[in-house]
């Protein structure tokens, strides 16, 4: 394993991070705040509760599960398109670095980011509602998982993208409605029954139903089946990204 | 066992252009090779195939007793790459971007190093510089610096004079003479005839994905450079005196100049004779002047020939 590779690309994508802290920073609190206006005082005063839950409080999770997705997706995809885009990609290609080094070093800093995030937005959120963490380290395995798995559907879509168009085509038409559809603002319950079964097949359903599960310990899934689909995701992330190197599609001519 | 040793190799890409057609090729430790070809050659497919950024089709490519693709970490890990477009990115600063691609190859972190390395390039007073803030020809350094930052043994310019300016390439001429100096194997490619003439040790020709020729610089320009006397007459002739008539003369310029080919590595070059000969034929000599054959009349000569067998 070439550490020093891994760890050089993890910094140098970092200090990309940091040079942009106000825009990374500031974003997501001022999205967040104005969440909680939205549906947290002006809808959510007109809503009691969720299952015991106050609804303010009830979508914490799916807050931050929505803009770690795609906090998580737009900087890894950014982190390996951009040196395809300025030409830089040759010497990753002429480093004596594998697949899983390059992964790890864009991914892990994608990932960091996203969770760095995430993390902002659970102490926004705590200025407006009380919250409670039932499992605060089942709550942590979730929020890292989802940032690493989303990282890694990230860097193939950078990989994928042949221009800054393309970059914004996946989250936008299929990440963020799979967000909004998953029950980020909403219990599944709560739908018809036609659409709670149509919702079951919404990766992003099992996400945030266990993350919310690990707050308030009600979840829309079974806590296992959640854990599989996120897990069953990484992988297949994963095998994706060793077949685009095994093969150079879009990477080595 | 030469530094690099590039056998056979084909690179043919999905579209069918075959860029390689079964290069061979040795590099030896511590020279100056120029491969000189014209744009489209296959010079920057060579060398990427070298580095790893294109996989051969097939053939084997050693470099320093490691193969490229099997071997990929050992290899890689001895080449440096300046490549011929200016990539860096334009918001990072001098020396980010130089610790950067010394960790990428693997090396524990030397600032003491990249001082040295940044200071030899001029480059030292601009390391906290952001690098779309500096000139087109402090990039170029910056590449330099970047592909020399992890200590290669083996270093490829590809084409680092293309597009610079006179003063620039005189500079980059001395940088390489340095890094020759400090024993770094040096591959540079160029289509500047003049380039390879002035830095060159060996002089590789490549034309079509073919190496046509790769020989000493100075045993190419003695094997194949001619030498011709040009004789200034001080009345023009309409034809060459009978006494002339078996030398091989050429005349020019509407019967001024007579033209007189010879080549400098035999004992005997026949001037002094000719010279002779001329007076007692009765011409009057208004000058005298030679020139060498040019790199460029041979590449020239070779690539048309490659051309008419094809």
């Amino acid at each position: 394993m070439n550490w020093q590779a891994i760890r050089a690309i993890y910094v140098f994508e970092m200090s990309r991070f940091f040079r942009t802290l106000l825009q990374s920073f500031v974003s997501p609190v001022i999205s967040t705040s104005l969440y909680f206006v939205v549906f947290g005082a002006a809808i959510g005063s007109q809503i009691d509760q969720v299952e015991g839950v106050s609804y303010g409080a009830f979508i914490v999770p799916g807050l931050i599960m929505l803009s770690v997705m795609t906090q998580a997706i737009s900087n890894a995809s950014f982190g390996i398109y951009f040196p395809k885009f300025i030409g830089t990609i040759y010497e990753l290609l002429s480093a004596p670095i594998n697949f899983l080094e390059i992964v790890l070093g864009y991914v892990g800093a994608a990932a960091t980011k996203a969770l760095f995030i995430g993390v902002v937005i659970l102490a926004t959120s705590a200025l407006f509602v009380d919250l409670s963490i039932q499992h605060p380290l089942a709550m942590l395995a979730f929020l890292v998982l989802t940032c690493l798995s989303f990282a890694l559907f990230g860097f193939i879509i950078g990989i994928w993208a042949g221009n800054f168009e393309q970059l914004q085509l996946i989250p936008l038409l299929v990440v963020t409605p799979l967000v909004f559809l998953g029950g980020s603002f909403y219990s599944i319950s709560m739908l018809p029954p036609v659409w709670q079964t149509i919702s079951f097949f919404n990766p992003v359903v099992y996400l945030v139903s266990g993350f919310r599960w690990s707050f308030f310990g009600l979840a829309d899934v079974p806590i296992g089946l959640s854990l599989l689909a996120i897990a069953g995701f990484t992988l297949l992330c994963l095998a994706i990204i060793w077949l685009i190197f095994k093969t150079g599609w879009r990477i080595r001519q | 066992m030469p530094m690099v040793r590039i056998s056979n190799v084909r690179k043919a890409y999905k579209d069918g252009f075959e860029a390689l057609k079964g290069a061979s090729l040795d590099i030896h430790e511590g020279e100056i090779l120029a491969l000189l070809g014209p744009n489209g050659a296959g010079k920057t497919t060579l060398i990427s195939t070298i580095c790893g950024i294109t996989q051969p089709t097939s053939g084997t490519i050693i470099v320093g007793g490691h193969d490229v693709v099997t071997d990929y970490r050992g290899a890689r890990s001895l080449v440096g790459l300046v490549p011929q477009e200016i990539n860096l990115e334009p918001f990072e600063r001098v020396m980010n971007t130089v610790r950067f691609s010394r960790g990428l190859f693997g090396k524990p972190k030397d600032d003491a190093l990249l001082e040295r390395i940044l200071r030899e390039l001029s480059l030292w007073d601009k390391r906290d510089n952001r690098i779309m803030e500096l000139s087109g020809g402090m990039k170029r350094r910056v590449l330099i610096a970047k592909a020399l930052a992890h200590e290669p043994r083996v270093l490829f310019l590809d084409e680092p004079t293309a597009g610079v300016d006179v003063e620039l390439r005189r500079d980059m001429w001395e940088i390489v003479a340095g890094l020759k100096e400090a024993g770094v194997t040096i591959i540079l490619t160029t289509h500047y005839i003049e380039e390879a003439e002035a830095i060159a040790d060996r002089i590789g020709v490549i034309n079509k994905g073919e190496i046509l020729l790769v020989e000493e610089k100075t045993a190419l320009m003695t094997r194949l450079g001619q030498k011709e006397l040009r004789i200034e007459l001080h009345d023009p002739v309409d034809a060459l005196p009978e006494a002339l008539a078996d030398r091989g003369l050429r005349i020019e310029e509407d019967g001024q100049v007579l033209v007189y080919c010879y080549d400098t590595a035999q004992d005997r070059t026949g001037i002094a004779t000719l010279i002779r000969e001329v007076s007692e034929a009765g011409l009057v000599l208004r000058d005298l002047q030679t020139r060498q054959n040019s790199l460029e009349d041979i590449f020239v000569g070779l690539v048309s020939k490659q051309e008419d067998a094809a």
